[in-house]
């Protein structure tokens, strides 16, 4: 059975510089990185040396906990630089690409006449494997686990982040291969989440569950999607994976060569000419900062990931693993005078109607990165509830985050969210609470509890 | 910016490692009073929403101001109509402003010393919940009460009623009306009877008044207000909360900005509507067959629950808690009107209760939250202790 879900909480922020619906094949990366900070709480075992060459598809490090999970390399190429920090803790992996990436060598697999165990032992070996996330905790998914199903979200309602719609259209075909992998993988529910009024493809995919959603950011995040359709009890697991992603997997059964290939959408304010650029995983980004037309000399932030949920880059350094958005902000370290006076300072917009910015609903902003305040005490209530669309109480389960209590976090519903669910509480908090800080403390502790 | 380099100058001295670091939440209160920190986002969400707390609480002092303007005209009005002399509207003010200003200046003055010296002695910010409760303490005392009883008050308030418990957010207690609570229990002679109510009403011969809700409780009936002068306000009471109009517009200020719970108002509304009309139907003593509707604008009904009532650290705090709250403080305002003639003002030892049991409302409707999810899963959850 599929479902109709309207979200009615949430909050739809609208920014300048959103992408344009053009994607243009990015030149070639002359390195890439493979950053293990992208996959939470995973310590690499390295197999490379520096200065080894490596072809596309070869393993660079696995899991020091799951020596099954291997994290491979996007391109042929040479181990230029392997960074390490303190107690000689990997940081990032460095690999100079040498370009002929295309392997004629390497034939479609078969996977009709695959078993799901063959199936899985391909996705690993591959280094497909972690494109699958686990719910609980946000964290690649244990390949010994059975998930009661599987999640995947096709659309993104965070502000001016990317629109799967328009990668997934350019990889029609891989999306559908990478489902039928999928459901060979696992016979559970496969359920693929689409924005209402949405007449693309994806209502034609055979044997999934399509549900519809409506309603403000965050009706995109998987979290909330598994929410309404299938909740997570206790000791349950669920898999996600991002929609371009899928198309990944369907691409290396297609062609037999992992080949993560990333669409990004780069966007923001401050940038010039906002569009698609198709390159790979862990891809330099000076060149395509370059060719989006941003101005660096201006004090500028870049984010990999969307405005709420990513993490900080500087400009010569590399692509997530994960992120199709590479999001642009002019820093904001500058002051205003008497800038608390409720109703001056309309360019800043509010769930409180202190500032009329709420009379103009369709103007997109500028928004900067000033915190617009200081820290406080926790004082207001019932402002979390308005932008977090779950049967879960935010602000009781941040408190026992806070506190540390197992139990509490427990029974009030830390197995359901992840970091990015509780990413509008950080933006509308009027005590500037770093909720997504405090969640993923959370979940680290009830991984380390719990497990 | 002239006026910025001048003040990073003198914050100099109070910076990391440097003499007066252990002061610089005193000297950053000010500094961000005067301007936005300059800080941006470190963790979490990159951009983030115009509001804080500084915009929060002024918006409620603005929410406040219609109500205390009234309070002061009406404290000189009450006093030069007893008098029959001629007078001005500017006399009036003038008159109610002696009285109140340096109220508010003793108020202001030992919180905000109190404030600063705990941000200090604990080592965070300040915080500034204190603006609204400053402000809210005079409003709701006597227009007569000596200015060092104002002091001690509001003393025992942010001791005893906030810090400590741990400071700001974590107050059982609604701090303005444990400062008059202290008052009303400490000096009760300042605080009740028929001389407290109208200004100079105990030094000069031929000015008295009582409150409308005092009369009643000595049974007395031959009321000399209309239901338009106990909506409009022009009747003796504590200083801001006699107009219910002006609290009206306040209401209208807190709902619309969404800075106050309408669930909180109207809850209560309902409570003491019901309450009221149940004992209308009664009406044993004179409070009892005291019109409903006149129930709700005499008396600190209006201004304590739309002012005290919604304070959100002490209400309930859950959705559902915050109108089981509303309707149990309005039920508990009717109720100790018409039942105890000693405390012919209801609204605040109703607010008070409420706040001690807002914590349990709120632990049933997180129960029956995580009640909703074990049912879901038809399992127990594992106990992992």
């Amino acid at each position: 059975m599929s479902y109709d879900i309207k979200i009615k909480n949430g909050l739809t922020i609208n920014l300048k510089g959103a992408a344009q619906n053009i994607i243009i094949k990015a030149a070639a990366p002359k390195t890439v990185s493979i950053n293990p900070s992208n996959f939470h709480l995973i310590i690499p075992k390295m197999v490379v040396k520096i200065g080894q060459k490596i072809s596309q598809g070869d393993v660079v490090f696995y899991s020091k906990k799951n020596e099954r999970i291997k994290f491979c390399s996007p391109v042929n190429g040479v181990v230029k630089e392997i960074i390490r920090g303190a107690k000689r803790k990997i940081i990032e992996i460095i690999i100079e690409s040498i370009g002929d990436n295309e392997r004629s060598s390497k034939k479609a697999i078969d996977y009709k006449n695959l078993s799901s165990e063959q199936v899985k032992n391909l996705l690993l070996d591959s280094g497909c494997w972690p494109f699958i996330k686990q719910r609980p905790y946000d964290i690649i998914a244990n390949p010994s686990d059975s998930p009661k199903s599987i999640f995947i979200s096709t659309f993104n309602s965070a502000p001016i982040s990317a629109d799967f719609q328009i990668i997934l259209d350019d990889q029609k075909e891989e999306f559908k291969h990478g489902v039928k992998i999928l459901s060979k993988l696992f016979s559970g529910d496969l359920n693929i989440g689409i924005e209402k009024n949405n007449k693309s493809f994806l209502n034609d995919i055979e044997n999934v569950k399509i549900n519809t959603f409506n309603g403000p950011h965050p009706a995109g995040n998987v979290g909330v999607q598994i929410h309404h359709i299938d909740p997570i009890n206790s000791g349950e697991k669920v898999w996600t994976l991002g929609a371009e992603d899928v198309a990944n997997i369907g691409r290396y059964f297609m062609t037999g060569s992992y080949n993560p290939v990333r669409t990004l959408a780069v966007s923001g304010p401050p940038v010039k000419y906002p569009k698609y650029y198709k390159t790979v995983a862990g891809s330099e980004l000076c060149e395509i900062i370059k060719d989006a037309g941003i101005n660096q000399n201006d004090h500028l932030r870049f984010i990999n990931g969307d405005v709420l949920t990513g993490y900080k880059v500087e400009s010569d350094n590399y692509l997530g693993f994960y992120n199709n958005t590479l999001s642009v902000l002019r820093e904001g370290n500058h002051y205003r005078m008497f800038g608390w006076v409720p109703f001056v300072n309309n360019k800043v917009p509010s769930i409180y109607k202190t500032s009329f910015s709420w009379l103009f609903p369709n103007k997109k902003y500028d928004l900067d990165t000033n915190l617009n305040g200081e820290e406080r005490a926790l004082v207001v209530t019932g402002e979390m509830e308005k932008v977090f669309p779950m049967d879960i109480l935010p602000m009781q389960l941040l408190k026992e985050c806070m506190a540390g209590n197992i139990e509490k976090m427990e029974s009030l519903g830390i197995y359901e969210v992840a970091p990015e669910d509780f990413s509008l509480i950080d933006y509308s908090s009027s005590s500037k609470i770093e909720a997504q800080h405090i969640i993923r403390k959370g979940l680290d502790l009830m991984i380390s509890e719990v497990g | 910016m002239n006026i910025r380099n001048t003040i990073d100058n003198l914050k100099k001295p109070f910076n990391r490692g440097e003499k007066w670091e252990k002061f610089a939440p005193a000297f950053n209160a000010l500094d961000t009073f005067l301007f936005v920190p300059n800080h941006t986002t470190k963790h979490g969400a990159h951009i983030r929403d115009a509001v804080d707390l500084k915009r929060t609480m002024i918006t409620v002092i603005l929410a406040l101001l219609p109500a205390l303007f009234y309070g002061i005209y009406n404290t000189g009005y009450q006093y030069f109509s007893q008098l029959n002399v001629d007078y001005t509207f500017v006399d009036v003010m003038l008159h109610g402003s002696t009285k109140i200003v340096p109220m508010i200046a003793v108020s202001y003055i030992v919180g905000l010393a109190i404030e600063f010296a705990f941000a200090v002695f604990r080592g965070h910010e300040v915080n500034e919940g204190y603006l609204v409760t400053g402000l809210l303490i005079p409003m709701i005392m006597p227009v007569d009460i000596p200015l060092w009883m104002v002091g001690l008050s509001v003393a025992f308030a942010v001791f005893i009623g906030k810090e400590a418990f741990g400071g700001t957010g974590m107050n059982i207690l609604n701090p303005a009306l444990t400062a008059r609570a202290f008052a009303f229990f400490a000096y009760p002679t300042y605080m009740s009877g028929n001389q407290v109510w109208v200004s100079e009403a105990s030094n000069v011969d031929g000015v008295s008044g009582e409150t409308i809700l005092g009369m009643l409780a000595s049974g007395d009936n031959s009321l000399p207000y209309q239901p338009m002068d106990m909506f409009m306000g022009s009747i003796p009471g504590s200083i801001a909360e006699t107009s219910t109009l002006m609290v009206l517009i306040g209401a209208l200020v807190l709902i619309y900005t969404g800075v106050g719970s309408w669930r909180i108002m109207l809850g209560s509304v309902i409570g003491a509507a019901i309450t009221g009309m149940l004992f209308n139907l009664w009406g044993v003593n004179e409070l009892m067959s005291f019109s409903w509707t006149n129930h709700l604008m005499v008396g600190g009904f209006a201004f304590g629950v739309v002012f005290m009532a919604t304070d959100p650290v002490s209400a309930a705090q859950t959705v559902k808690g915050k109108w089981i709250y509303g309707l149990l403080v309005g039920l508990f305002c009717i109720l100790i009107r018409v039942f105890n003639p000693a405390y012919p003002e209801g609204v605040m030892l109703a607010i008070l209760l409420m706040n001690v049991f807002a914590p349990t409302i709120d632990h049933y409707v997180i129960e029956s939250n995580v009640k909703r999810r074990l049912n879901r899963s038809n399992k127990p959850i594992v106990n992992i202790a």
